[in-house]
């Protein structure tokens, strides 16, 4: 028996002794979004504004502090005010006027600043109770006990200022719960209880007793935590969140990434800890297995597989990598984790290490990620310091570091043979495989690879067990994944939903679909090794196998929505610039097959293409695909495969009737005015950078098209819309 | 053996290694020197270049040459790592440095448009410098900065959802932060 348990409880207690040293629990919190995208949006503006009126107010009462990114991209900086008893409160989109308002009338004023709240969250309710609409409560959906909730509010004449209540996709609970049992979990803040209910007496006396009389019905709660219930106790009143399933994501804008004291308050490292009291490597493999987790980087390989391989070998020396050289364009879910959640990577890290033998692991971050290679070294420091990592971790004998090193832009080096080379301090090429570096890797020997999403659900797994975790997603991949919603949709931002959801959920449920009621065209998913999805398959439940018999793959995740001004043939040859300007060169068919595929693509958008040009094309792309030495070659070809066989007419339109559909591609088309609509106010002309556009005062324009270069001013800047795009 | 600029043609190591440890600044001739502490030195080649690029801009001859001294690599791998990756910059650039990323979401919501008015406000092209050395434009990759799309980030500073006619005012903040610094 080893004294693990006792360090983790000092380790805890010493969290605990920090946090009340400084008023946890009886202070106003304020808390503002810090990311690398909220600082974008100007977060760090708003941080010194509430410091300023902290300070200049005297108060002693308010704890300001940083958190990571929610995901909930467009409407950031976020703040959040969270009043002891309260509901906690999030404003969006905050500016440095808006802080003086937020502090006079919320925090000082008691009142909420309704213009600027969070996805237009309703302002103020005692109550807010939110109910568990995922599969694993579905057998009570049939009883109708959700319709009998609201309907014995709307009964009793409940307001929505005292009780109002959402429907949610899943708590995340309904493993934990005895599954003979049929029960509707239902949450209810601020009080954060989990009821489980099962009858309409249940529901009367969750009324009567709590709502009516503040008293929580005892036999009714919950005993267990869901994962995500530290999230909804935040988010749970926000339609983009709640319809999502929060594992990998579990502490992004909960935890103070900065803050190791912070994360062991909300359970952090507990899943180490058992690790190590258990000391048994071939345990946690097997609960790895089981959970059915696949490698979230892109492959989908099943990471107990992996771990259990990088075992058998017989060399001592092992280790293990963390793959954060996020280089797919459209997909920055790692950075969020990096940033937002640091410790739970390096405990999942660490957790790794143990499984497989490691004696050290190695970070692989971009370069391009300043903020995250910062949080994630300043928590490597905090492990340190702690004895979570270095020599007898917690007491154990299990000694493990960890190690930082940037990559310097190349995307190859997401592939892991090419990783491999560049930490080695090469020229980030790919090798042949086998030998797998569970095998045969960094200086020969065996490591494991993993992505950050996949370390990020490592802890999880542990604490909730395998069971909980498959169960959560589709029969061959356990789990959840997080998607980098972006493109031409409203809420972009990062979503977790669990294997199996469909695309149109996704786009539309969670995204809420393109803006101003434009319809979607397709969606790419992946990155350039992925394909474009059109808008007919959308009620296909995503997960690794799905997505590659549409042609595409999973990748890491990234989510690119296409209307109906996006051009395919224009979306193919963007992905194949990227692939042909990052093929390392290594092998011919990818470095001279991506050139000419780009070649002729750039032929076709010019108008220049030939119907025979198709066929080449296609042959071409397969060849390369068949060919090539590593997954960048093999992939590059997967835009323009998924979009000859989706959008064919498309092409065709480019190369037989020389026009682009989507009125993209600057050779094939021409502004003209519509003499009817232009009133002769001579923006256009005033704007035109040739000047190719003539005409008089108050009279009709005329653009001359020999002379026009397509620069589209005119078009933008006409406020009666008569220039058009032929 | 080198032979470029101080670096003569010498056997002698005391020599060559005090010219190298000349060319670069103290602290990354100490970071080298703890390299040559570790198990595998060569392999932190990269990480010393970025110090290097760090402090003088881009990565020189003669700062190439200092380093595959100290590491103790060939000269060949050390500019074959320097071209290889894209962070790696063999010329020197401007003072303010524009990237504008051409990641899916930003190309989606009009980046092309971002990148031609750069071109056309500064009258240079991709790699190029401004005259006055205040300006280098770069395309990059994804800045993960994608629910802000289009981004521009110069010198580590974001700026989102930036629309052509958004860049005169950017441009402006930073000529005035120089024209600042001038008057002081």
């Amino acid at each position: 028996m080893n004294n693990v348990n006792a360090n983790y409880e000092l380790l805890l207690q010493k969290a605990e002794e920090y946090r009340n040293s400084l008023g946890y629990g009886e202070k106003i919190r304020i808390r503002v979004g810090s990311a690398t995208c909220e600082h974008a949006a100007g977060s760090q503006i708003v941080y010194e504004e509430f410091q300023k009126h902290i300070l200049s107010s005297g108060r002693q009462d308010i704890i300001l502090e940083k958190t990571g990114c929610t995901g909930r991209c467009s409407c950031e900086p976020i703040v959040g005010v969270f009043i002891p008893n309260k509901l906690p409160v999030k404003y969006q989109l905050v500016k440095r006027e808006t802080v003086h308002k937020i502090f006079m009338d919320h925090i000082v004023g008691g009142k909420v600043v309704p213009e600027n709240l969070l996805d237009k969250t309703p302002d103020s309710c005692k109550y807010h109770i939110l109910m568990c609409d995922g599969t694993g409560c579905g057998g009570a959906l049939d009883s109708g006990l959700r319709f009998q909730f609201e309907m014995k509010i709307a009964e009793l004449g409940l307001k929505p200022e005292e009780v109002w209540l959402t429907h949610i996709g899943c708590l995340g609970f309904c493993t934990i719960m005895d599954k003979k049992e049929q029960t509707v979990q239902v949450m209810v803040r601020p009080d954060n209880i989990i009821y489980k209910i099962k009858t309409i007496k249940d529901i009367e006396d969750i009324i009567d007793s709590h709502f009516k009389k503040g008293k929580v019905v005892q036999r009714l709660v919950a005993k267990e935590k869901p994962i995500s219930q530290r999230f909804y106790n935040l988010y749970g009143d926000v339609a983009f969140f709640n319809k999502q399933t929060r594992i990998a994501l579990r502490n992004a804008g909960v935890v103070n990434p900065e803050s190791i004291y912070d994360y062991l308050h909300y359970k952090g490292f507990l899943a180490l800890k058992e690790v190590l009291q258990k000391n048994d490597p071939e345990w946690v493999v097997k609960q790895i297995t089981e959970s059915k987790l696949r490698g979230r980087g892109g492959g989908g390989f099943p990471t107990g597989q992996k771990w259990a391989s990088a075992r058998k070998t017989q060399e001592k020396i092992r280790y293990i990598i963390c793959n954060a050289d996020e280089g797919d364009p459209g997909a920055f879910m790692d950075r969020s984790m990096l940033e937002s959640d640091p410790f739970s990577i390096v405990e999942g890290m660490i957790i790794g290490g143990f499984a497989i033998g490691a004696q050290k692991g190695y970070f692989y971050i971009r370069a391009e990620y300043p903020l995250a290679v910062e949080r994630i070294s300043h928590a490597i420091e905090e492990c340190r310091k702690h004895n979570l990592l270095g020599q007898n971790i917690l007491g154990s004998d299990f000694s493990f570091d960890l190690e930082i090193r940037l990559g310097a832009g190349a995307f190859v080096c997401g592939e892991e043979t090419a990783l491999i080379h560049s930490i080695e301090g090469e020229r980030g090429q790919p090798r042949v495989r086998p030998p797998y570096p569970t095998e045969s890797g960094l200086w020969g020997k065996p490591t494991v690879i993993n992505n950050v999403e996949t370390f990020a659900n490592v802890p999880p797994i542990i604490v909730y067990g395998p069971d909980w975790f498959a169960q959560v997603g589709t029969r061959n991949s356990g789990g959840t994944k997080v998607f980098a919603l972006a493109g031409k949709i409203q809420r972009t931002g990062l979503v977790e939903v669990p294997m199996g959801t469909t695309l149109r959920d996704i786009v539309y449920g969670i995204g809420g679909g393109p803006a101003g009621g434009r319809k979607a065209k397709a969606i790419q998913t992946g990155g350039p090794a992925g394909g474009c999805i059109p808008e007919k398959y959308f009620d296909t439940p995503v997960d690794f196998d799905t997505l590659g018999k549409l042609g595409s793959i999973m990748g890491s995740g990234g989510m690119i929505v296409l209307d109906e001004d996006d051009c395919m043939v224009d979306v193919a040859k963007f992905y194949m610039e990227f692939c042909q300007d990052e093929s390392c060169g290594k092998c011919t068919p990818c470095r001279e097959g991506t050139k000419r595929i780009l070649e002729t693509l750039t032929r076709i958008t010019e108008g220049k293409g030939t119907e025979e040009d198709l066929a080449k094309l296609e042959r071409l792309a397969k060849l390369v695909k068949k060919s090539s030495l590593c997954g960048l070659g093999k992939a590059a070809p997967n835009p323009i495969l998924s979009t000859l066989n989706y959008f064919r007419d498309e092409y065709e339109a480019h190369v037989r009737d020389k026009k682009c559909p989507a009125h993209k591609c600057r050779s094939l088309i021409h502004y003209v005015i519509d003499p009817e609509k232009c009133v002769g106010c001579t923006m256009c002309a005033k704007n035109c950078p040739v000047p190719c556009i003539t005409g008089e005062r108050k009279e009709v324009h005329v653009i001359d098209t020999a002379r026009c270069i397509k620069c589209g001013r005119c078009f933008e800047v006409c406020r009666f819309k008569a220039v058009k795009k032929l | 053996m080198c032979t470029h600029n101080n670096i003569q043609n010498t056997d002698n190591w005391k020599e060559v290694e005090g010219f190298a440890k000349k060319a670069l600044p103290e602290h990354i001739v100490a970071f080298i020197e703890e390299c040559r502490q570790d198990a595998n030195p060569e392999s932190k080649l990269i990480k010393v270049l970025q110090l290097v690029q760090e402090h003088f801009g881009y990565l020189g001859r003669t700062q190439m040459d200092a380093v595959a001294q100290l590491l103790q690599v060939p000269m060949a791998k050390v500019s074959g790592v320097a071209t290889f990756y894209h962070f790696f910059r063999l010329v020197p650039r401007g003072k303010y440095l524009i990237r504008v990323c051409l990641g899916t979401a930003c190309y989606v919501k009009g980046a092309e448009r971002v990148v031609d008015k750069f071109k056309e406000e500064l009258g240079i092209r991709f790699g190029e410098t401004t005259k006055d050395g205040l300006f280098s434009l770069e395309g990059t990759r994804c800045l993960g900065c994608c629910g802000l799309a289009p981004v521009v980030e110069i010198n580590e500073e974001i700026f989102g959802q930036v629309t052509p006619d958004k860049i005169p005012a950017i441009l402006e903040h930073f000529t005035e932060k120089e024209s600042e610094i001038k008057t002081q």
